[in-house]
């Protein structure tokens, strides 16, 4: 069997390369399946936890996780579509009117 | 299969407001006339205000919990909805976005944040905190044809989706630690395993600190703020600085007073840097604005830091205190953003602080009223401002912090410079070329009440305090 802290360290360098990607990333939908990498580095640590303790919280809260995530998503594209439509760009750098 | 019912009596509030919501967003299909469903959902908010009342207790195998504390920042949401859903009702025709969702997705935030405030489990926190956040990022981006909603609304959504991500990696590790979500039951078991000194868990309130910091707006995570709230529909700013905030603070209050009370030290080493921050951050970059929204919004990450002294004294008159500057925070914030709703007219933003120039001479009325909502931000007696800010301090005092409670009052006398400067402004200067008002009948409502009520917390503070400490007697 494989022991947690594999998985435990598995999540966390998911989270890392997510965290990186979304540091580093300027277009704005990688920034997004970078952010959906940060929220699956979760769940794997929650699911591991959670069998690792026969406690069923974990995974309700990692399906809670994977909903709220569907929903982020969909309201994040359509706010990416409605910015694409007044300035077609999909480069946070080049979205820059508010600064000061 | 054995099903149960869980008792229903406690979470009645956040169910009729539901069903209202969606009632709401069904009805509005019908409706032609958008003013009638921003009615209908004021009074919404006061058929559940009465169901609040009568609810009391804990549901859902202890993931739900109604008490003094959470009804308290219920109320401040419903004050909060109900004079921003007025001040929005001309704004939103000016801004060619009078949309009956708008109001649905007020009701939906609403919800969230009341679900925030009464989470006595990590999972029902989270899942209030992105209802809230989510139906906010929309409302914030709700000026689709134009560039600056929509970049406002895209950086408020990726970095509130960063943060949440921060929140759930915390959870997840008090959850392996813990092996519960349960708030109270996370307090046992760190006391009952001796894990007070453990560095995961210090990781762990590390990571939740980060979210709470993105929700309430305190340095070094308040970079979305300035832009947000200057990008975002101006009714909508002031929905979001009070509402988010206060529940942001609610989770705050709830989360390290019960679940961390034992590590006490180590959250307020924590959020004594994040307060000085906090302060410094947004009274010094404050000082440099030229848009008031922008500046409110320096403002209001400045008002957070003082707030965070009340979490930071960790006994109940500091947290008293901290909910008492909630709601002083949310009429004197609400009343100036009323103001500059005011001078948003067609084809005129009126968001410089240049377009205050000699408002005095032609409308001395907006001026006065201005005046005393820039002092009570300010903090000047006998302005509510002046009572929130001494109740924090006092209980800070009071709890050994002498010396933050003297950075904190330096920085609230800088900020007496941007905000006096626009009652300069207002008051010395001679008007450029004259501004026209738009005033209607919810803009009046809420300029009466707001003023009123900072007037009268102002004089008579030890009303609004007494609700507050009763409020927290079984906390």
């Amino acid at each position: 069997m494989v022991p947690l802290s594999w998985y435990m360290l598995l999540s966390l360098a998911v989270f890392t390369i997510g965290v990186f990607g979304f540091l580093t990333r300027r277009n704005i939908i990688l920034m997004f399946m970078s952010i959906e990498l940060m929220l699956n580095a979760v769940n794997i640590n929650l699911i591991a936890i959670s069998h690792y303790m026969q406690d069923l919280r974990g995974q309700i809260l990692a399906l809670f996780i994977i909903a709220v995530a569907a929903a982020e998503a969909a309201i994040g594209l359509a706010i990416v579509i409605a910015l694409f439509r007044n300035k077609a760009t999909a480069h946070v750098d080049e979205v820059q009117e508010l600064k000061g | 299969m054995n099903f149960q019912v869980p008792e229903l009596g406690p979470i009645v509030p956040e169910l009729i407001l539901t069903t209202l919501a969606l009632i709401i967003l069904i009805a509005d299909l019908f409706i032609k006339r958008k003013e009638i469903v921003a009615l209908m959902s004021i009074a919404s908010i006061i058929i559940v205000t009465f169901a609040l009342i009568s609810s009391s207790g804990t549901t859902f195998g202890g993931m739900f919990i109604s008490d003094g504390y959470s009804t308290f920042f219920k109320i401040v949401f419903f004050i909060n909805v109900i004079l921003c859903v007025l001040i929005s009702m001309k704004y939103i025709i000016i801004e060619k976005i009078n949309y009956g969702e708008y109001y649905s997705l007020i009701l939906f935030s609403t919800i969230g944040m009341m679900l925030m405030a009464s989470a006595a489990d990590l999972i029902v926190l989270y899942l209030g905190l992105e209802l809230m956040a989510l139906s906010t990022y929309i409302l914030a981006g709700f000026i689709k044809h134009e560039t600056r909603s929509n970049e406002a609304a895209l950086k408020y959504m990726l970095l509130g989706a960063f943060s949440s991500a921060f929140l759930l990696y915390g959870i997840s590790m008090v959850y392996g630690l813990t092996g519960t979500t349960d708030i109270k039951t996370i307090a046992a078991i760190i006391s009952e395993r001796g894990l007070e000194g453990n560095s995961a868990i210090l990781l762990s309130i590390m990571l939740l600190t980060v979210a709470f910091g993105f929700k309430i707006a305190a340095a070094p995570f308040h970079m979305w703020a300035p832009d947000v709230y200057e990008g975002a529909p101006t009714a909508i700013t002031a929905f979001m600085s009070v509402g988010p905030k206060a529940a942001g603070f609610a989770v705050l209050g709830r989360v390290f007073m019960v679940a961390f009370a034992s590590i006490k030290i180590d959250w307020a080493t924590i959020l004594i840097i994040m307060s000085i921050l906090t302060m410094g951050v947004g009274n010094i970059v404050a000082l440099s604005q030229t848009n008031i929204k922008r500046m409110l919004a320096y403002s209001s990450i400045a008002h957070a830091g003082y707030a965070l002294l009340g979490i930071i004294a960790a006994n109940n008159e500091g947290l008293a205190s901290m909910m008492n500057y909630m709601m002083i925070y949310a009429f004197m914030n609400i009343g100036a953003f009323a103001v500059i709703i005011m001078l948003r007219s067609e084809g005129f933003r009126g968001e410089d602080i240049n377009d205050y120039t000699g408002l005095a001479k032609h409308h001395p009325w907006a001026a006065a009223l201005m005046l005393i909502f820039m002092f009570s931000l300010t903090g000047i007696p006998p302005t509510a401002g002046f009572i929130g800010k001494l109740y924090i301090f006092l209980a800070a005092i009071n709890a050994g912090y002498t010396w933050l409670v003297v950075i904190a009052v330096i920085f609230s006398a800088i900020s007496a410079f941007f905000y006096l400067r626009i009652v300069m402004f207002m008051y010395m200067r001679e008007p450029k070329d004259e501004v026209v008002l738009t005033t209607s009948a919810g803009t009046g409502f809420v300029l009466g009440i707001t003023t009123i009520a900072v007037l009268f917390i102002g004089v008579f503070p030890s009303y609004l305090l007494g609700f507050a400490r009763a409020a927290l007697a079984g906390f």
